[in-house]
């Protein structure tokens, strides 16, 4: 055991690097002030500001006109751009062509900007952007699931997953349940927003500094709205101050928007949106509606499910085909469904462009299987956690609503069983029972729910990573990788494993910042992927320039290479030892090269979408929460009371890095199913657009008994690096826990009744729930 | 009459001339003198990524608070020590905040970092703190951190805040104390002219301040500015004149009289909680959710109830309690009940040119009961959707006279008149004969529905709190009826 109360799984044996707690690649930086975020580059003389300017009375309309004179007349103001400033397409979409950088002819929702003004300093480019005189012939705006279904709108095509013969099996299950569940949507909340300097040069070339996770299509939409060659705009990124999703598409439009004015003056210019404009104007978590139908045995043995997934996609496409199909990749959960319809429609709406956000649309479908367990274990009169082990994932019964087989459910199955025990489960159950019963106001709940996590990108294109690695004649090294840093310590883990390759410390690896012109056509750091494939990237780099001195130093010492060996800050040359940059040194003047690229396409994926039909991913992450929680009935209030956590991350490459991981995530994820509600009003305006009214968990909010174990893995099945797992999203689902604790909780209150929750449980949901089943008893 | 602001950074007294009345701290240190490590998250005081330390002599002692830069005013500076994350380290070794935050994994992303560092900071510098996980986390309800779930961040603190002070501060503290009394000696007013009649003003004495508000009748009156600040940095209104009362000495008091308790207007919710919370432990609960560590620092407890905010937690407990506030303008004063002074929605009993001087907030009697409950969407640093506090006296269980006050629940605070006749002639402890009184409520407020909470809950949850409030004067131990907030005490409710 460690202090914390968190153990560890043995590490693999005879590594010096991998699988070691270390902190942070910049943790020394972050407490002293001195690590560098773009606003804190210092500017290049003549810097200008940029901010952008939209409708703030406007929703969905034609745009009459659009006077920007006092703007410009605004002290300070240098230009004003708008549409006619772009030299290429007006469009920041990834890849549909449905977002123009400034709206011209329509406005499709509200916080659309329409120009952006460029002046001297950030206060006076904010003071004009809202002296803008804007007329705007109002349309009636599509608001929710149901404004959208009404009148047939979506951004993309409708898709399903069948199986079996879900109608045959509807008709002639034993037993039939259904039932509609509303999903929240969430901020992201990044501390640092979205930010970029964009720095012009010679002949056309753009250098921008921006926040993103994905640098390289960002240079891509760059280009585009520059009507400029790729390889004209370079974009790094040294580090984001948080990404969660809301950096892979959203970053985009803001660096494009930089650019613009840096073409447009001449001038370095930097846009960094002022927190509320971030909020109302950037993509957050899709909220759902699901509504679903089961059929079941008598002993709750599933038969057959048909889950209809309605997602609130908002006025464009952006990631939304991935985002839902991943929701449909997770409606099963951890449970085997025999006939299964699993469909969905990506509705659109006059609101901000839902994006990716952490667990890219697999909470939302995780979450539905979850409440199906519930309803039907309370309906049934079952313990949930029976139900759900009755249905897990087992020989014979592994096949998912998409065709995959679940190969890995030995560890979803040992992982539940672990935890139950060490949980307390069973006994606290009957402690919860005996206090409810003699508690009328405060009732308590207890969940124990699974994670079953896919891991790869379903776009499988997006399935490959390259790594750049220079070893220096000092024997200093220099790792750059299409990886972007957000907190998450990517950056150290892919250090950590070149170090493993050298055999050298930690201090010799020097982390570069990612750069579009050192690895090309990287993908966005998402898909919980940046370490497996960065990660394998850079080992195949590092691996290739020590094999080259392995060479070498065979030939020039005479010794046979199994008998060279790199450990301990030296290379151990049969009975010779040297330093690395020794050895760096005299293959130098051998004329070996020391530089190499490493790339990594993640093996044994073969998903077809159009036929709905192969294997979407390499591999699956496991875990398990149990959380116990009290409801207030009488007031809706709720605190958790305590959170056992068992997770799979394989052989950790740094436990310390994925129990932080693991506890950031679930946090998250509690708030995004708690306390943090997205309120729009009728005329479609977000009014919850800041921090003073959009509440992100708080220290306090943390149950003070929280117990976070890493699984004792015998490591990764699928041959990734060092046989760790991903960890990045799974963990957001284990707060699933709480809100079925919740549920328990209400369930207590009328035996047998379904209670009506929906997501975000605030205290208002909570005691809505309560007073229905109250009335439910009554009547 | 002096022309510059004086406050000391890294034993060096800074002296500026150029003040503009509503620049930020933030803007100073990044845009001014290019010290990036304190970051701007949100703008607006909620989010703590800008926090830095203040240090102030209180009664000869150098207390450090935890400030949000984003929403301080630079003049606001005036005779205080400003420390940033940058000043920590020392020689090249790292704070003891700074190492366990690094020891313990304590950041990621490390955006939210520098504030933490700094909040971590006050409290290693704290007196006499309860080494508990409430404490911490209360100390850290206003630094929001969205990756590590805050355990590791609560272990650093655990670890590093509750050891023997020792560090180059506690070292130079002598001379930082004769630093800042010097500057507290030099007893001019600070008068920054600016053009077109603009100001940024600090006077020192009440009689000053009195005049120069008369004469200013326009000019925006501030003490902590945690409300003000953000019609600078979110509405983007110019304010050309401004007075700030942090200097004047004699609104500083607070004294516990016969009867209660005196504030000045120049009280910070953080001088009055421990006073607060001698009155009643749910006086001290709510106080300890206002705002955050920081916004209690700086706000006053007289501007949150000068400005009128609909946001003001404060007040429905202040008016059950039976509070009473003074006014003065010019050489005229005058008294009136709390619950008076809110006439509508934004409008209040104030005339221009008038300030609030004061509070007296009455103890309770040996036959009163008091219970106050705040309802929002997170326990900690957010504001109430509904807010419900009772104050009943009691003879032989039978209750003779009810002070009901709601927030959230009208355009102003306001008292619920109907149910507090209603409730005339109860016992708490039998529930037959307060349900005249729990319906009375709907007869009593209209409430509206907005991001917070709808009206239906609003309604609903009013209800039901005053019921709560009853059966547990009735004799229902609070383990049984809260999930939060017990009575007992768990909270440290030192300032």
């Amino acid at each position: 055991m460690q202090p914390d109360g968190t153990r560890e799984a043995p590490a693999a044996a005879a590594l010096a690097s991998v699988g070691q707690s270390l902190p942070h690649d910049s943790a020394i930086r972050h407490v002293s002030g001195s690590a560098v975020y773009v606003d804190d580059i210092r500017e290049p003389a003549g810097t200008l500001h940029v901010v952008p300017g939209w409708a703030r009375d406007a929703t969905r309309g034609r745009i009459v006109s659009l006077d920007l004179d006092p703007v410009r007349a605004h002290p300070g103001v240098v230009a004003v751009i708008g549409p006619a400033d772009i030299p290429g397409k007006n469009d920041v979409s990834p890849a549909l062509g449905d977002e123009p950088m400034f709206a011209e002819e329509e406005i499709l929702f509200w916080g659309q900007p329409l120009f952006a003004v460029v002046a001297t300093t950030r206060e006076a480019a904010r003071h004009a952007a809202r002296k803008a005189r804007i007329e705007v012939e109002d349309l009636p705006p599509l608001l929710t699931v149901e404004d959208a279904l009404a009148a047939d709108e979506t951004v993309l095509p409708d898709y399903q997953f069948r199986k079996g013969s879900p109608e045959t099996g509807l008709a002639t299950a034993s037993h039939l349940m259904e039932g509609s569940l509303r999903i929240g949507g969430q901020e992201h909340f990044y501390l640092e927003g979205q930010v970029s300097l964009a720095v012009p040069g010679e002949d056309g070339d753009m250098f921008v500094h921006t926040s993103s996770q994905h640098p390289s299509e960002t240079q891509h939409i760059i280009a585009r709205v520059l009507a400029v060659p790729d390889a004209a705009v370079t974009v790094e990124v040294r580090r984001m101050g948080g990404g969660f999703g809301g950096k892979e598409s959203q970053a985009n439009h803001w660096a494009a928007i930089a650019a613009i004015a840096a073409r447009a003056t001449g001038r370095p210019c930097k846009l960094r949106l002022d927190r509320d404009d971030d909020m109302i104007m950037t993509g957050k978590r899709h909220d759902f509606r699901v509504d679903w139908k089961l059929g079941h045995d008598a002993e709750g043995l599933l038969r057959v499910v048909d889950m209809r997934l309605f997602a609130r996609c908002g006025y464009s496409a952006d990631l939304s085909l991935g985002v839902v199909d991943r929701s449909m990749f997770h409606a099963d959960s951890s449970y085997y469904y025999p006939d299964a319809m699993i469909h969905s429609r990506r509705l659109k709406t006059h609101t901000c462009s839902n994006t990716a956000f952490r667990g890219f649309g697999g909470p939302q479908g995780m979450l539905a299987a979850e409440r199906m367990m519930d309803a039907l274990a309370i309906r049934l009169g079952v313990d949930p956690l029976d139900l759900r082990k009755r249905n897990f994932y087992r020989e014979g019964r592994d096949v998912t609503p998409y065709g995959m087989k679940v190969e890995e459910h030995a560890t979803l199955h040992a992982i539940v069983d672990q935890l139950e025990e060490s949980s307390d489960y069973r006994r606290r159950r009957q402690e919860i029972a005996s206090f409810n019963a003699s508690s009328p106001i405060l009732k308590k709940g207890l969940a124990l729910t699974p994670v079953k996590f896919g891991i790869s990108f379903t776009l499988k294109h997006l399935n490959q990573a390259g790594a750049l690695v220079h070893l220096y004649t000092d024997g200093s090294i220099h790792l750059n990788h299409g990886g972007t840093e957000m907190g998450q310590g990517l950056f150290q883990k892919v250090a950590q494993i070149v170090a493993e390759e050298f055999g050298v410390t930690l201090d010799k690896v020097k982390i570069t910042a990612t750069h579009t012109g050192k690895v090309p056509n990287t993908g966005p750091t998402a898909a919980s992927s940046g370490t497996d494939l960065n990660g394998m990237a850079a080992k195949i780099a590092a691996e290739t320039i020590r094999n080259r001195l392995v060479a070498f130093a065979a030939e020039r010492y005479q010794v046979p290479p199994d008998a060279i060996s790199f450990a301990d800050n030296s290379v151990q040359l049969g009975e010779r030892s040297m330093t690395l940059g020794e050895l760096a040194r005299e293959a130098h003047l051998a004329r070996i090269q020391l530089s190499a690229a490493g790339f990594y396409a993640t093996p044994n994926i073969t998903w077809d979408r159009p036929s709905a039909s192969g294997r979407p991913f390499f591999y699956f992450a496991y875990g398990a929460a149990c959380s116990e929680v009290t409801v207030d009935t009488m007031t809706g209030e709720m605190r958790v009371d305590r959170v056992d956590i068992l997770h799979d991350v394989g052989r950790s490459l740094n436990p310390a890095i994925d129990i932080g991981q693991i506890e950031g995530g679930f946090v998250q994820g509690m708030g995004w199913l708690t306390t943090e509600e997205l309120v729009w009003d009728d005329r479609g305006r977000l009014r919850t657009h800041a921090p003073s009214t959009y509440k992100i968990p708080t220290a306090s909010d943390v149950p003070e008994d929280f117990r976070v174990t890493l699984y004792a893995s015998a490591g990764n099945p699928s041959p990734t690096v060092y046989r760790s797992k991903a960890v990045g999203e799974p963990p957001v689902m284990l707060a699933i826990s709480v809100f079925s604790a919740i549920y328990d909780a209400l369930a207590s209150l009328n035996p047998g009744t379904i209670p009506d929750l929906d997501a975000p449980a605030t205290p208002e949901a909570i005691l809505h729930a309560v007073l229905s089943m109250k009335r439910s008893r009554a009547g | 009459m002096r022309e510059v602001v004086r406050f000391l950074q890294n034993g060096r007294v800074v002296e500026l001339a150029d003040v503009r009345p509503t620049e930020t701290v933030l803007d100073y240190l990044r845009l001014r003198r290019g010290l990036v490590g304190t970051k701007e998250g949100c703008g607006e005081g909620d989010c703590g990524a800008c926090t830095v330390a203040v240090g102030r002599l209180v009664e000869g002692r150098l207390v450090y608070q935890p400030v949000n830069s984003c929403i301080q005013f630079l003049g606001m500076l005036d005779g205080a020590e400003l420390v940033t994350v940058e000043d920590l380290a020392e020689n090249g070794q790292l704070h003891p905040v700074q190492q366990a935050m690094v020891d313990h994994h304590g950041s990621q992303c490390g955006f939210c970092t520098p504030g933490f560092v700094m909040s971590l900071f006050t409290l290693y510098h704290a007196p006499e703190r309860q080494a508990t996980r409430k404490t911490v986390t209360d100390w850290l309800a206003g630094n929001l951190c969205r990756c590590t779930g805050y355990r590791p961040i609560v272990d650093a603190a655990l670890e590093a805040c509750f050891n023997e002070i020792d560090d180059a501060f506690s070292r130079r503290a002598d001379e930082s104390i004769a630093a800042l009394q010097a500057m507290e000696q030099d007893t001019r007013d600070v008068f920054i002219p600016q053009a077109e009649g603009g100001f940024f003003a600090a006077p020192a004495s009440l009689d000053a301040l009195a005049e120069l508000a008369e004469r200013h009748p326009q000019a925006t009156l501030i003490a902590g500015a945690t409300d003000v600040g953000l019609w600078v940095t979110k509405q983007l209104r110019e304010l050309p004149q401004v007075i700030w009362l942090g200097r004047v000495r004699d609104l500083d008091r607070i004294e516990e009289t016969p009867g209660g308790v005196l504030m000045g207007a120049g009280t910070t919710f953080a001088a009055a909680h421990p006073y607060m919370a001698r009155i009643d432990p749910d006086l001290g609960e709510l106080w300890r959710r206002i705002g955050s560590r920081q916004v209690r620092a700086s706000g006053t407890v007289c501007g949150n109830i000068a400005n009128g905010s609909p946001i003001g937690d404060s007040p429905p407990a202040l008016i059950a309690l039976g509070a009473t506030i003074e006014l003065r303008r010019g050489e005229d004063s005058r008294t009136l009940p709390l619950e008076a002074f809110f006439i509508d929605y934004g409008k209040q009993d104030r005339a221009p040119g008038e300030i609030v001087t004061g509070l007296y907030v009455p103890r309770l009697d040996p036959n009163h009961a008091f219970r106050c409950f705040k309802i929002s969407k997170r326990f900690d640093q957010d504001i109430s959707s509904v807010l419900c506090a009772l104050r009943v006296t009691l003879a032989d269980g039978t209750i003779t006279e009810a002070r009901l006050a709601y927030g959230g629940m009208a355009a102003t605070p306001k008292r619920a008149e109907i149910a507090e006749l209603a409730l005339i002639g109860a016992r708490p402890d039998r529930p037959s004969t307060w349900a005249a009184a729990l319906k009375a409520l709907a007869d009593d407020f209209a409430p509206i529905s907005d991001m917070r909470a709808s009206d239906a809950y609003r309604k609903e949850v009013a209800r039901a709190l005053l019921a709560k409030a009853l059966v547990e004067i009735g004799g229902t131990p609070d383990e049984r009826t809260r999930v939060s907030g017990l009575r007992s005490g768990e909270v440290d409710h030192a300032a």
